[in-house]
């Protein structure tokens, strides 16, 4: 895989992960031009585009969508369900996931989806195995905080 | 702002995104990050010490930042710091915000990497896969030094946790395709393989990843992964559904390692070892099977999984391509799919079937199903899959079907989207030509292409269908007569001008004994056709009739009326004049044995690679078309101008019929990579003969150039450097925006002088230029393409802003009517007073219709084009190139590649470029080197450059890198800009 977006259907990019070395100018270019090609696609089209030399697949779950670009040998079909093991990961962390969910908690977004895809290579496709190791560090954060002031929270100390 | 459900909960995070989200406009967005910003600027320059947790919320709001996409340009210390936090989540920030922002400041690299050596040498998994997931994310060269020794022997040691194991694999696969040097297996390889039989899964399917990609590379020292892979998809492929618990997908037995090892056994040959190879066919049998099963479960989930593996398996069938009875299978699985609920299974048996339509044993099966494609074509609601079918199509063709295949495409054509005419088109024409078995249907087929699409019909196919009639005489005279009678439409497509102008000219002889085609009739109808078409055409047009003389002696004196006429020996074309008046005393002065021998007919083309096949392949890359098609041979360009190659008395002709670089060849070439052919040093010829021709010889020409003399005009002209030979209408109110494509129009003529500078429906505007020390003259030919006149013509060429203090500008007036069809010239004068960026901009008026007609473009006239070669020795470039070593005296640039990197075209365009190109002077023969002086009339600007190719770099592209160093910072700059959109 060569990278992953995730963008609501306004076009905002929500997450974004990058798995080829380019520059902050070509990711930007290459996010325009693919939320923009992904958008303008109706619904019942194929969740597949020829792009470049690359695969775009995508779908969308309520009001974002997860696209990724793979190499032209890859499967198509099991990238569409790499997308949906992600969401369904995302979902039982969260607790039905919503976009605000992953606005909010990004970095929780992407630590998840570390612990799934490392190199752009599925590294653990069982649920529980993942959702394992990000509970393990949140126990691991949970013991090492101690309660703050809502004052100092927010920044005002 | 939602209750934050897990994990640590930075309150002062959450307000911030609130704060951004309810942000109304983009400038409130703004302001309140540079407000954030400004605030952890100050927090982290402040006195107080900052906690962990404090230190860890910034680095995160600066990620977000970032990630809005805002640039970031402090807190990378910060963030380095987290990573030698003993708290998890500090660590875990740290690292976030190193994989997202990588910097290549050697410093923090230095100290990244120290921490990532303290994580991975800590024996706490959960810190070791955090430090071998930035390495992963990161997958820099710098990493891949420290590290690449290290992973292996963590991902074979037997105390390593699994899931460790699993982030090592990755780890390395990524270090290995960015620096595959360092990723050195040795004697960890059998170990590595052995990790395909690992109890756990998730390392198997990570670790499968790797050894795929290894295996690619070095197949011998890995082919011992062909058995275990074999066994452990055996295993997988048999267990019910549960056994594999949680790695169970929808009922389906762990689907990606499935998919992996069946993608890693298309790395190799079909196993040789009868046993394995009996186990495999097994598998591939199973999964056939269980494709046909009515499903477990109804969610799409299930049955995308279970096909993922079904497709992938295919793919390996097709791979070995020795096993009839599973491809046959395969076949009709696809089958079943090609009238599927699901758009996206269509989708994907149309792509496996075009594969499969390559196999000997399975073609036939695939042709059984060339209704359902044809209507797949005909009704599919998604482009990208009629897309696919098409393809299918293409693929499936064969002399049994290609009458109904042509057929269907050509009538598709008619309705088919923008997007895919050209490739539809190329396809028709080459499965027209590949299957013909009668050579009258594929003419009549061409002539239906141009007919339909004529817009889409690119060069290459017109000079086959010629190229083809020319080597075949048993078509010759049928070809005559449908080109004679297609021609006969009130509106015809200027390609079917062209193809009968040639035809006739060659072969109107033989209809020309019925007295509906008599040699005059055929003359009247072509040149019926003349006033409409464009430059070239009638060029060809021309020498149609200096070959119908030839034929038919009793058209010769209504042709020399023609040619006689003004309109063509004083036409203002320089190519048309030229064309008319030669052959206009050709005809006259030539006896009859001679001339028959000047315009003797066409010999036959030598065989080569059809040139659409090429230009199709050049498209699609290598794999659009099917082997045997590629094995006919490498060359490309089988084009028409082998004719002009041959030389001989008719060289002249066939030179300019065939589109060889001449100068109107070049006009029309904004098709054909216009540099290249424009660049090439017969152009450059042919355009000093048409100055002399024209009767400005060297000498007159630079007398001619004066530096335009201070007028006091000028000074109450509105307009910035307003020439005062402009009409006093047209002095433009508004300083005129160009045209938006005007940068990347002025940017093709940075390495050439002459060519199209602009065209569209109604106009089409054509540049000469030449240039000598700072002085410069450029002719504008503006040519209306319609048959309405152009009333109030009026051009302005304006300097803006400070470009008025550094060029001097001269435009003589233009006629203010143009005839429809017609084309008038206009010179201007250029004089470099001192170095410049911008471009004079050129603005035209005009009614057409009564709709006035306004648009602006960039005159391409750059710095560049006022370079004297200077040739020296290697010693003396470098001596010069340190001589220049102010920072300010250089730019550079590294770009990626726009086109293939050919060393030829690269010469040509740096010799177009104005420089003198260095040969022996670069110790690297891969690099070119030039230098060349800047005249201007305030100072000389020396300038050097280097450009060095990259075709291998990093990330699989090709790169340059383009140094330029100058005396002067601004010469340096703008040349850098120039060149970098050139390759």
């Amino acid at each position: 895989m060569q990278f992953m977006l995730l963008f609501s259907r306004q076009g905002k990019l929500r997450l974004q992960k990058w798995y080829a070395p380019l520059s902050d100018t070509q990711k930007k270019k290459i996010s325009r031009e693919v939320i923009q090609m992904v958008l303008a696609r109706k619904p019942k089209m194929c969740s597949f585009l020829e792009w470049r030399d690359l695969k775009i697949v995508y779908k969308r779950y309520a009001s974002l969508y997860f696209c990724c670009a793979v190499e032209d040998q890859e499967n198509e079909l099991i990238t569409l369900e790499i997308i949906h093991r992600y969401v369904e990961l995302l979902d039982k962390y969260f607790g039905s996931v919503c976009e605000l969910d992953i606005i909010f908690n990004f970095e929780k977004a992407y630590y998840i989806l570390d612990e799934f895809i490392l190199g752009g290579e599925a590294q653990e496709t069982s649920k529980k195995n993942v959702l394992k190791a990000i509970e393990q560090a949140d126990m691991l954060q949970e013991e090492a905080e101690t309660p703050r002031s809502v004052l100092e929270e927010i920044g005002l100390t | 702002m939602p209750a934050v459900s897990k994990g640590d909960g930075m309150r002062g995070l959450a307000v911030f995104i609130s704060d951004i989200r309810n942000c109304k406009s983009k400038e409130a967005e703004i302001k309140r990050i540079n407000k954030e910003l400004a605030n952890i600027r100050s927090k982290f320059k402040g006195d107080k010490a900052l906690d962990g947790y404090s230190k860890k919320k910034y680095v995160c709001k600066l990620l977000f930042i970032f990630l809005l996409g805002h640039d970031i340009d402090f807190g990378h210390m910060e963030a380095v710091n987290l990573l030698s936090s003993n708290k998890y989540t500090e660590k875990q920030i740290g690292y976030l915000f190193i994989s997202v922002l990588v910097n290549s400041n050697s410093e923090l690299i230095r100290l990244i990497n120290n921490a990532i050596k303290n994580d991975l040498s800590s024996r706490n998994p959960t810190f070791m896969c955090l430090a071998l997931h930035c390495i992963a994310n990161v997958g820099s060269r710098e990493m891949a030094e420290a590290f690449a020794g290290e992973i292996p022997r963590i991902l074979v040691a037997g105390d390593t946790m699994d899931s460790v194991k699993q982030s090592a694999a990755l780890c390395l696969l990524r270090l290995y395709k960015t620096s595959p040097d360092l990723v050195l297996m040795g004697e960890w390889t059998s170990r590595v393989v052995h990790l395909l039989n690992d109890q756990h899964m998730g390392v198997v399917t990570a670790a499968i990843s790797l050894i795929t990609c290894l295996s690619q590379k070095n197949p011998d020292e890995f082919k011992t992964c062909v058995s275990l892979a074999v066994s452990r998809l055996s295993r997988i492929v048999s267990s019910a559904s549960t056994d594999l618990q949680d790695y169970t997908y929808y009922f389906v037995p762990a689907p990606w390692l499935s998919c992996k090892l069946l993608r890693l056994l298309q790395c190799y040959p079909p196993p040789e070892d009868g046993a394995v190879k009996g186990r495999l066919v097994e598998c591939l049998e199973t999964i056939l099977n269980k494709a046909q099963e009515p499903p477990k479960s109804k969610k799409v989930q299930h049955s995308n999984a279970k096909n993922a593996i079904l497709f992938e398996a295919i793919s390996l069938i097709i791979h070995y391509d020795s096993e009839p009875n599973l491809l046959v299978r395969a076949c009709n699985q696809l089958g079943q799919f090609l009238q599927h609920r699901e758009t996206n299974l269509r989708y994907l048996a149309l792509e496996s079937m075009c594969t499969l339509a390559s196999s000997e044993f399975s073609h036939e099966a695939v042709k059984t199903h060339i209704e359902t494609v044809i209507n797949a074509l005909k009704t599919e609601r998604d482009v990208s899959v009629r897309q696919r079918a098409a393809d299918l199509l293409y693929a499936m063709c064969d002399r049994s079907n290609a009458k109904q295949i042509v057929a269907e495409m050509l009538s598709y054509l008619e309705t088919a989207d923008y997007s895919i005419r050209e490739e539809m088109v190329l396809k028709v024409a080459i499965l027209a030509e590949k299957y013909a078995v009668d050579y009258s249907w594929y003419v009549d087929t061409i002539l239906n292409l141009i007919r339909i699409a004529g817009d889409y019909v690119s060069e290459e196919v017109w000079y086959r269908v010629i190229q083809i009639v020319i080597n075949r005489d048993d078509v010759q005279g049928y070809a005559a007569k449908t080109v004679f009678e297609a021609l006969q439409a009130p509106a015809c497509h200027e390609n079917m001008v062209k193809v009968g102008g040639y035809i006739l000219g060659e072969f109107g002889n033989l209809i020309a004994g019925d007295p509906r085609s008599s040699p005059l009739v055929q003359f009247n109808l072509l040149h019926s056709k003349f006033h409409l078409c464009s430059v070239p055409t009638r060029a060809l047009l021309l020498s149609a009739y200096i070959k119908f003389i030839n034929l038919f002696p009793e058209t010769k004196s209504t042709i020399q009326e023609v040619l006689r006429s003004d309109s063509q020996i004083r036409n203002s074309d320089v190519e048309l004049q030229q064309r008319a008046v030669e052959y206009l005393k050709l005809s006259s002065i030539a006896s009859t044995d001679v001339l028959a021998t000047v315009l003797e007919e066409m010999p036959p083309f030598p065989e080569r690679e059809s040139s659409i096949l090429a230009k199709l392949k050049k498209k699609k890359g290598p794999g659009a078309v099917s082997v045997n098609e590629l094995e006919e041979g490498k060359r490309e360009g089988g084009e028409l101008n082998g004719g002009g190659e041959r030389g001989g008395d008719g060289s002249a002709i066939a030179a300019s019929n065939a589109s060889t670089p001449s100068p109107s060849a070049d006009l029309l070439g904004l098709r054909t990579g216009p540099p290249v052919t424009a660049a090439a040093p017969s152009a450059g010829s042919l355009l000093v003969d048409v100055f002399s021709e024209a009767g400005v010889n060297d000498d007159g020409f630079l007398r001619d150039l004066e530096p335009p003399t201070e007028s006091s005009d000028s000074l109450l002209a509105e307009g910035p450097g307003d020439s005062d030979s402009a009409p006093p209408s047209v002095v433009s109110e508004d300083p005129a925006t160009p045209l938006p494509e005007s940068n990347e129009l002025l940017n093709k003529f940075v390495c050439k002088n002459n060519g199209v500078l602009f065209e569209n429906q109604l106009l089409q505007i054509g540049i000469k230029s030449e240039y000598r020390q700072n002085l410069g003259r450029m002719y504008l030919f503006y040519g209306n393409k319609t048959s309405v006149q152009f009333v109030t013509f009026t051009t302005t060429v304006t300097c803006p802003g400070e470009l008025q203090s550094q060029l001097n500008v001269q435009s003589k007036t233009v006629e203010p009517l143009i005839e429809g069809g017609a084309q008038v010239q206009q010179v201007i004068n250029i004089e470099c007073l001192t170095d410049f960026t911008d471009a004079p901009l050129l603005n035209i008026k005009f009614r057409y219709g009564g709709a006035l007609q306004n648009l602006t473009l960039k005159l391409p006239v750059t710095i560049n084009k006022f370079f004297q070669p200077t040739e020296m020795a290697s010693h003396d470039f470098f001596q010069r190139w340190k001589q220049l070593s102010q920072p300010q005296q250089e730019a550079q640039k590294i770009f990626k590649a726009n086109n293939a990197m050919d060393t030829e075209v690269l010469k040509a365009k740096l010799l177009g470029l104005g420089m003198a190109l260095l040969e022996n002077v670069d110790p690297n023969p891969e690099n070119f080197v030039c230098a060349g002086v800047i005249q201007t009339k305030a100072q000389q600007v020396g300038s050097l450059l280097r450009l060095e190719p990259n075709a291998q770099a990093q990330s699989g592209e090709q790169m340059y890198r383009l140094t330029v160093r100058s005396s002067k910072d601004t010469v340096s700059k703008r040349l850098c800009e120039l060149l970098a959109e050139q390759f």
